[in-house]
């Protein structure tokens, strides 16, 4: 049901941006609310990350997983357990770049029919890792429509991802990689019993959202092309704020640019928020000092405070009169 | 401790990064409109309407080179009735007399190469 919610409405808005630019409203779908989205989605993300920034980290809160750096004889392991600050810059890193964290993790299965263990699982780390850089890829590639002159490392991205020319226009690896792996995230998400109970319209609506945009870009690059140079007309006119809107563009790529000011206005809303979240993850980002420097509270309420050493004095006479040992005579 | 600083640097620079069509559209020169083409030598009109050529003109000599270099069918019955010789440099090339000032210019805008050339003579251009 859930799944049905989100497949409904990445459908409506599709349509809802293909009908709206057929009835003539091409001005809103091409020029109005890409501006409103793209608005929302710096302010939202900005204020987002602020407020995260605002948050106060008094203490050492990463999860290791390894030995802590100790003495010399015994040897750290400085990706699971940072010991400083480019120790965490590597775990980050790998964790940006490499999605480390996925590959921990696992899935349940019984031996014999009897015995149950634990296997690792790679393939939600592989399709996770083929979606974002299939998507990074992507993105970088449709900065020929929205830069000119168009800067060399676009076209050769572009040449890279085309390397096998198939296909008239050539069919981009990252495309139908992208799809591809979408598509099984989306099955997994549906195959997997305990994940498939977990799973609410936020999480099905993105995937399908991603998917729509994904397949109709494919759509237009492949089967209803559509006339890219006035599309780039309209997108440079867009960032050089002198909105112009050409006619001759199909309605399929204002369904196509509708879906995409959609994913920009909803991610500060949403679980995408994971993107700036990596880096602000305390977990992750924090060198395990705990033990190597003090971390003092900064906000500790100021406890008034009754010593030993205080009741000693207090009370020595009395403790010596009754034969009460004392720390200092 | 926090690290305002470095988290309001490292947001900065990523909307910075973010907006790198924005600031190369206000220091580039070029224009931004769709460039001006060579017109036709003759304006009677393309092999299909105008429209659809511009969008799918690639189907179009995808489909012809399919149709002569392997069926070695080599007349093509356009939508108008008329019937047209599917050659890339006879036909296209008889009308668009110069590819550095058709194809070319307006591949240039959308960044698109074409290999095309290294066989095909181009009449003009190139
Ligand atoms: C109005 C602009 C325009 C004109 C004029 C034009 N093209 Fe294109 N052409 C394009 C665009 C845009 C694409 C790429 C479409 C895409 O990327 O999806 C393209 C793609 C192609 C491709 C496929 C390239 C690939 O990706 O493999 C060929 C072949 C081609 N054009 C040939 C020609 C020839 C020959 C002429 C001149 C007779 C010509 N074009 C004139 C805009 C134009
Ligand atoms: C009989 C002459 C003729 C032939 C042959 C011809 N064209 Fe055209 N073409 C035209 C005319 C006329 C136009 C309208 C624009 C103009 O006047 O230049 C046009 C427009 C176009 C456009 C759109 C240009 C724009 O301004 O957006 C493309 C792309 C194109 N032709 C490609 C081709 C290709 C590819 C072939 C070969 C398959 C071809 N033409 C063959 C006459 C011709
Ligand atoms: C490796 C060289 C080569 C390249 C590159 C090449 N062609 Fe051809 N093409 C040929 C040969 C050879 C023929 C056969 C000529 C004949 O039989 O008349 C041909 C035939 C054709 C024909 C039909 C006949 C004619 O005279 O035009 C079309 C249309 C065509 N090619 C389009 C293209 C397009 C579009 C491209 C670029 C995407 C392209 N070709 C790239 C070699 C090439």
């Amino acid at each position: 049901m859930t799944m049905l919610i989100a497949v409904g409405l990445v459908t409506a808005l599709f349509l809802v941006g293909m009908l709206g630019a057929a009835a003539g409203l091409q001005w809103v779908f091409g020029v109005a609310l890409p501006y409103l989205a793209v608005g929302m989605f710096v302010i939202g993300l900005a204020a987002r990350v602020l407020r995260w920034a605002n948050v106060p980290v008094p203490f050492r809160i990463p999860t290791t997983c390894g030995q802590q750096r100790s003495l010399a004889w015994i040897r750290p392991q400085r990706l699971e357990n940072p010991p400083d600050t480019p120790s965490v810059i590597g775990r980050m890193a790998l964790e940006i770049l490499g999605f480390r964290s996925l590959l921990r993790n696992t899935k349940t299965v019984m031996i014999d029919g009897r015995r149950l263990t634990y296997a690792t699982d790679l393939a939600l780390w592989a399709g996770a890792i083929v979606m974002h850089w299939a998507m990074l890829i992507a993105l970088i590639r449709h900065l020929r429509l929205m830069t000119n002159p168009v800067p060399g490392f676009v076209t050769l991205v572009e040449r890279f991802d085309g390397f096998f020319e198939v296909g008239m226009p050539v069919i981009y690896l990252t495309s139908v990689a992208f799809l591809g792996a979408l598509a099984y995230l989306l099955y997994r998400r549906l195959a997997i019993p305990e994940v498939r109970y977990i799973s609410l319209v936020g999480d099905y609506f993105p995937l399908f959202l991603l998917l729509a945009i994904g397949g109709s870009g494919f759509w237009l690059r492949h089967v209803t092309t559509t006339d890219i140079a006035s599309v780039k007309a309209l997108v440079l006119g867009l960032t050089h704020f002198a909105p112009t809107v050409p006619a001759s563009i199909s309605p399929l790529f204002f369904g196509h640019l509708f879906l995409v000011s959609v994913l920009l206005a909803y991610f500060p809303f949403s679980k995408l928020l994971h993107m700036p979240g990596v880096f602000l993850s305390p977990t992750r980002n924090l060198a395990n000092t705990t033990r190597i420097s003090r971390h003092v509270n900064p906000w500790d309420y100021p406890v008034k405070v009754h010593t030993y050493a205080e009741y000693e004095d207090e009370l020595r006479d009395k403790m010596i009169g009754a034969g009460l040992p004392v720390e200092k005579d | 401790m926090r690290d305002r600083t470095g988290i309001i640097l490292g947001l900065g620079a990523f909307l910075l990064i973010l907006a790198y069509p924005v600031w190369q559209a206000l220091g580039s020169t070029a224009d931004p409109a769709r460039p001006a083409l060579q017109r036709s030598v003759d304006p009677s009109g393309c092999v299909e309407d105008t429209t659809y050529m511009v969008a799918r003109h690639q189907d179009l000599l995808n489909t012809w080179r399919t149709d002569v270099v392997r069926d070695g069918r080599r007349f093509y019955p356009a939508t108008s009735g008329k019937e047209y010789e599917m050659s890339l440099t006879g036909t296209c090339m008889g009308c668009h007399t110069d590819s550095q000032a058709f194809c070319e210019r307006c591949h240039a805008y959308a960044d698109v190469t074409i290999t095309c050339w290294s066989c095909h003579v181009a009449p003009e251009g190139l």
